[in-house]
Order: C-alpha cells, then sequence, then structure tokens
C-alpha cells in the first residue's frame, strides 16, 4: 500500500515553550478537586490529553469513521490514509528505517508479550535462558516468567544498588552464551533511572544476544532514536504520552519481525485462508489481527504531532528544570527520604516517610487537590529490594510548572502536621 | 486540614497509629490466631486471642501498615477484650455493615465509631476493615490468609 508523505510541522521555537500556555490546552487541568485547583503529578501511571487529540477523536468519528484496509467506498479510504498516516508519524517520532517496523498494538504490556510469546517461543529451549533487571516494571518480568515456564528456559537478572542504578559488572557477568534476549527498561517508573542503554546493548550484540527495551516512561519524556539506540525491540504507550489508552507500539527489526510466527490469528493478518491452511501477511500486518483500535492510532498520531511541534528536546530541559527544582525542595522536608537517586534520572521522585505510610500521604495530599500515586507501582521487586511496602510517586509531565512542585511541597508539610 | 480529613485522622486515630495498644503482643494462653494482608497496598497483620469459655480475656497484634488500618486494629481489639466471641462477631458485622452499606444506622459501636469517617474515603475502607476480617477469622479458626483486597 503506498501513501502520501507525512506534511512538514511547523516547530515551536526554543523561546515560546510555555508551560502556563501549555497548560490551557489541556482541557482536564482546569478543573477543581475537593475545591481546590487540581495538581496532577501521576504522569506515570498516565497522562492528560491535549484538545488537539480530543478534537481528532471527535472528527474522526464525525467524518472519517470507517473499518481500514478493506472495501473500496470514500470513508475507507479515509480511515485507511489516516490511520497509515499515524504509523509514520510513529516511525518518525522514533527514527524507524522502516514504516513496516511499526506494530500497533494494546500498549507496552501487549508489545512485550508479543515477542515473549513469538520470538521467545521460538528462540527459547531448555537451558537458555532471558536476562531481565530487577528494576522492571511487571509487564517487563511476568511475560517472560511465563515463556520460562513454557519452554524450560531460565530467568536471569541484573541487580541494582542502592542509588537505584544497575550493577554493570554483574551485566557483564550475567551475558553468556545461552542468554537468548535482554529486556531491558529505559527509564524505571518506579525509581526514575535512566539506564545506559547505547553501552548495554552494544554489549548485548557482541555476543549477539539481541535487547528488547521497554520505553514506556521514555517517550513521553526524551527524544527516542532507535536506530541510534540500534535495540532490536522497543515498546510503549500511548496513553502514557498524551495520547488515548489502549493503544500502543512494538517497534521491531525488520529481519526479526519478518522470522517471527505471527501472534493472534484472524483477518488482516493473512493473505490467503482455506479451511486446510492460511498464509500470513508481511510485517506490520501479519501482527495487527482483527479491526485494530483505529480511534486510538489516529489520536496517538494527533499526540505525535503535539510533542512535535513542541520540540521533545524543549520538553526535556523544561522536565529536567522541574526535576532539579523537585529534588532540591523535597530535602527541605524533615524525615523524607529518596528512593531512587541514580545520576541519571527522568522526573520521576519516589520518596517515603519514616513513620507516614504512604496512603496515608496520598490520600492528605489528594484532599489538597494533589493527585499523586502511592503503592508498589507495578515493581514490587523494588519494593522488595528497598525493603519497604510503598513509595509515594509524584511524577512529571510537560505541563507541570515550578508551581506544581511548590504546592506539593506545601502538601508534604500538611501531612507532617497531620502526624505531629 | 479540611472537615473530610479531619473525620478521618481524627485525634483517637491518630493516637491510635502513634500508640497502638497491645502492639508486637502475644498474649499468654493465645488459643486463636490469624494473619492478613494486603498485598497491592502493603497491609499486614497477625491477630492473637486468648480465649476461655467463649471469653476473649486478652488480645495482641503484629504487624504493620497505614495509620487507618494500625489505628483499626489498636481499637476493634481494645473493645473485643472482655466481651465474648459472639459480641465481637457481631461488633465486626455491624462495623462491615456500616462501612459497606448504604444509609445511616443505629448501631451499638462505642469507640468504633470514631472510624466512620472512613466511609468518605471508598479507596480507605479496605485499610479500615482489613484487621477485622482477620480477627473474624481468628475466631472461627480459618486457615486461609485474608485479604480485603
Amino acid at each position: 500500500m503506498n501513501f502520501p508523505a507525512l506534511q512538514p510541522r511547523i516547530h515551536t521555537s526554543e523561546a515560546d515553550f510555555n508551560p502556563l500556555k501549555i497548560k490551557k490546552m489541556f482541557p482536564i487541568l482546569q478543573r477543581r478537586v475537593h475545591g481546590k485547583k487540581m495538581v496532577y503529578l501521576d504522569n506515570g501511571a498516565t497522562t492528560q490529553k491535549p484538545m488537539s487529540v480530543i478534537n481528532t477523536l471527535t472528527e474522526y468519528y464525525e467524518k472519517k469513521n470507517a473499518n481500514v484496509h478493506r472495501g473500496v467506498h470514500h470513508l475507507t479510504e479515509l480511515a485507511t490514509a489516516s490511520y497509515e498516516e499515524s504509523r509514520k508519524k510513529v516511525q518518525a517520532f522514533i527514527n524507524a528505517g522502516n514504516h513496516q517496523e511499526i506494530i500497533f498494538v494494546r500498549g507496552t504490556t501487549e508489545a512485550i508479550n508479543l515477542v515473549a510469546q513469538t520470538f521467545g517461543r521460538s528462540a527459547l529451549g531448555p537451558g537458555d535462558s532471558v536476562l531481565i533487571t530487577e528494576m522492571e516494571h511487571h509487564s517487563n518480568i511476568v511475560p517472560w516468567q511465563l515463556l520460562c515456564e513454557q519452554t524450560g528456559a531460565n530467568l536471569d537478572v541484573v541487580h541494582i544498588d542502592d542509588n537505584g542504578e544497575l550493577n554493570l559488572a554483574e551485566f557483564s557477568e550475567k551475558l553468556t552464551p545461552q542468554t537468548k534476549l535482554f529486556a531491558v527498561t529505559h527509564i524505571s517508573n518506579a525509581l526514575g533511572s535512566v539506564n545506559p542503554l547505547k553501552e548495554l546493548i552494544a554489549q548485548a550484540h557482541e555476543m549477539g544476544i539481541p535487547v528488547l527495551v521497554d520505553g514506556a516512561q521514555a517517550t513521553p519524556h526524551v527524544k527516542v532514536d532507535v536506530q541510534s539506540l540500534d535495540c532490536d525491540f522497543y515498546t510503549f504507550s500511548g496513553h502514557k504520552m498524551y495520547a488515548p489508552t489502549g493503544i500502543g507500539v512494538l517497534y521491531g527489526k525488520k529481519e526479526l519481525l519478518e522470522a517471527m510466527p505471527p501472534y493472534q490469528g484472524g483477518g488482516d493478518m493473512i493473505t490467503r485462508v482455506t479451511l486446510e491452511r492460511s498464509s500470513y501477511a508481511k510485517p506490520p500486518y501479519k501482527f495487527e489481527a482483527g479491526t485494530p483500535n483505529i480511534e486510538g492510532v489516529i489520536g496517538l498520531g494527533a499526540a505525535i504531532d503535539f510533542l512535535t511541534d513542541l520540540n521533545m528536546n524543549q520538553v526535556q530541559e523544561h522536565e529536567e528544570k522541574l526535576l532539579t527544582y523537585a529534588t532540591e525542595r523535597l530535602k527541605e522536608i524533615n524525615g523524607l527520604r529518596m528512593i531512587g537517586t541514580a545520576k541519571q534520572k527522568a522526573g520521576i521522585l519516589s520518596f517515603v516517610f519514616d513513620e507516614i505510610h504512604p496512603h496515608d500521604v496520598g490520600t492528605i495530599l489528594d484532599q489538597q487537590g494533589i493527585a499523586v500515586r502511592a503503592g508498589h507501582h507495578c515493581a514490587m521487586p523494588v519494593m522488595q529490594k528497598f525493603a519497604i511496602p510503598a513509595t509515594t510517586r509524584a511524577s512529571l509531565g510537560l505541563y507541570n510548572t515550578l508551581e506544581d512542585i511548590d504546592i506539593l511541597i506545601e502538601g508534604l508539610i500538611q501531612v507532617q502536621e497531620v502526624f505531629k | 486540614m479540611n472537615s473530610e480529613l479531619r473525620s478521618l485522622y481524627e485525634e483517637v486515630i491518630l493516637d491510635h497509629n502513634k500508640n497502638p495498644r497491645n502492639f508486637n503482643k502475644i498474649p499468654e494462653g493465645r488459643s486463636h490466631s490469624a494473619h492478613g494482608d494486603n498485598p497491592l497496598c502493603g497491609d499486614q497483620y497477625s491477630i492473637h486471642l486468648t480465649v476461655k469459655d467463649d471469653l476473649i480475656e486478652d488480645v495482641g497484634f503484629e504487624g504493620a501498615g497505614c495509620a487507618i488500618s494500625k489505628a483499626s486494629t489498636s481499637i476493634m481489639l481494645e473493645t473485643i477484650r472482655g466481651k465474648t466471641t459472639a459480641e465481637a462477631k457481631k461488633l465486626f458485622e455491624n462495623f462491615h455493615h456500616l462501612l459497606t452499606e448504604e444509609g445511616e444506622e443505629e448501631l451499638e459501636l462505642g469507640k468504633i465509631e470514631v472510624l466512620t469517617g472512613v466511609k468518605e474515603f471508598p479507596m480507605r475502607v479496605k485499610c479500615a476493615t482489613l484487621s477485622w476480617h482477620i480477627m473474624n477469622a481468628a475466631i472461627s479458626h480459618d486457615k486461609e490468609t485474608i485479604t480485603t483486597e
């Protein structure tokens, strides 16, 4: 299928990155919670959506909705063009070499399960191993555990130190001839640690070991270039990057995707079906069975336009400023201990108090209009490593401001007042 | 602090969280025990009871968790000490009913009244009710690990 080239975007100039102006583009951020101005600091869990994304969804259903890739009528052409245009936008956003390397799935979790059940099932046998790290989200642990149970392979783990950084010496040791895949997060959702991916991937490749990167917490916050990283698979979720829920991306190198067996069977992923046998389409369609989440794909395209217009370098710079400011101000709170103090961090601030449970912190902050998350953040091994049941986590988004941080600090002082 | 928060983190609750009664104590002649755990939030407790002729003579608990769960455990055990197992079960039913059902009912609750503020915080009800379920399981000699998640 041939589709027209992408329209060039007009970028915001450096001087124009204005968080207050940006905040106004997100209708939900204008609302109040418990009678207070809402300060949304739970972006690690999910992000809010700009009006441009919401409008794109409405426009799709008002003007273009039809099933894609089938039929010859006008609406199908419009819907299919929008759908495939989004695929090209994703390709450009992460600098993939080829649009056939972009597969639409439900989210990061599904992307990882897809790789485990197709690449993993064909590559692993008894005595082989998958290598992961101690800081992974459950979605980058459990699919590999299931795979190992199914194939008789082992799950190996690289541990982290008290700062939340990977033990690089242990990593090198654990790359063995039996290691068939290394799966690692780009940015830890519980700790904020940014992993030295280029170095890790280079070492793994020296031993012929392919690498899957969980990029769920990265694509909203930093510029991702999969060719530069040279990762074999890269996964991420729409709803964490200002796009709708229920949509995500698996990027895979063309040769790998071509060699992998299908994931789900059904319509669209075939070329021919008889009652005796079927033959399968090429990637990406081989891995896109059934009617896709068309609105999700188009919404993701709109979110990528939004981010591209803002310029990811500026987004990253803004969030780095916020992170530095927040980390400094949190030091003012007595009895507060940061969990996750890596040298390279993204805008995730997990912390504990000696005597106050994260749930109590979260409830009291909520009453002040401040949304944070309290719990294990789907990273129970991280909690076990630090011997804590849970943390309170404030996670930054591009619309957060220095004032939001000030309100958080005030809120935490209030928390201490309650428990004095 | 707004009035809803004040009703949740009420003086008595804060006191029982800071100075929990019968905490880190296994009562002498302990006859009943049960354990409970809300793994998604991290509250976990073991409840110990010394029961003779259906009378709860002594109580104790171990474990860790948020202020609501710890205070609830401490207040509950203080209240049921000296009562019969039947009275304790009735108290559990009343408390559970109050927190999970609609409607204002006049129920015999005593000190447990202070915990009713939790009703305004639906996400925290499971913190308040966990150890009640554990206590109920202990009395019934239930071997399953309890959870309210």
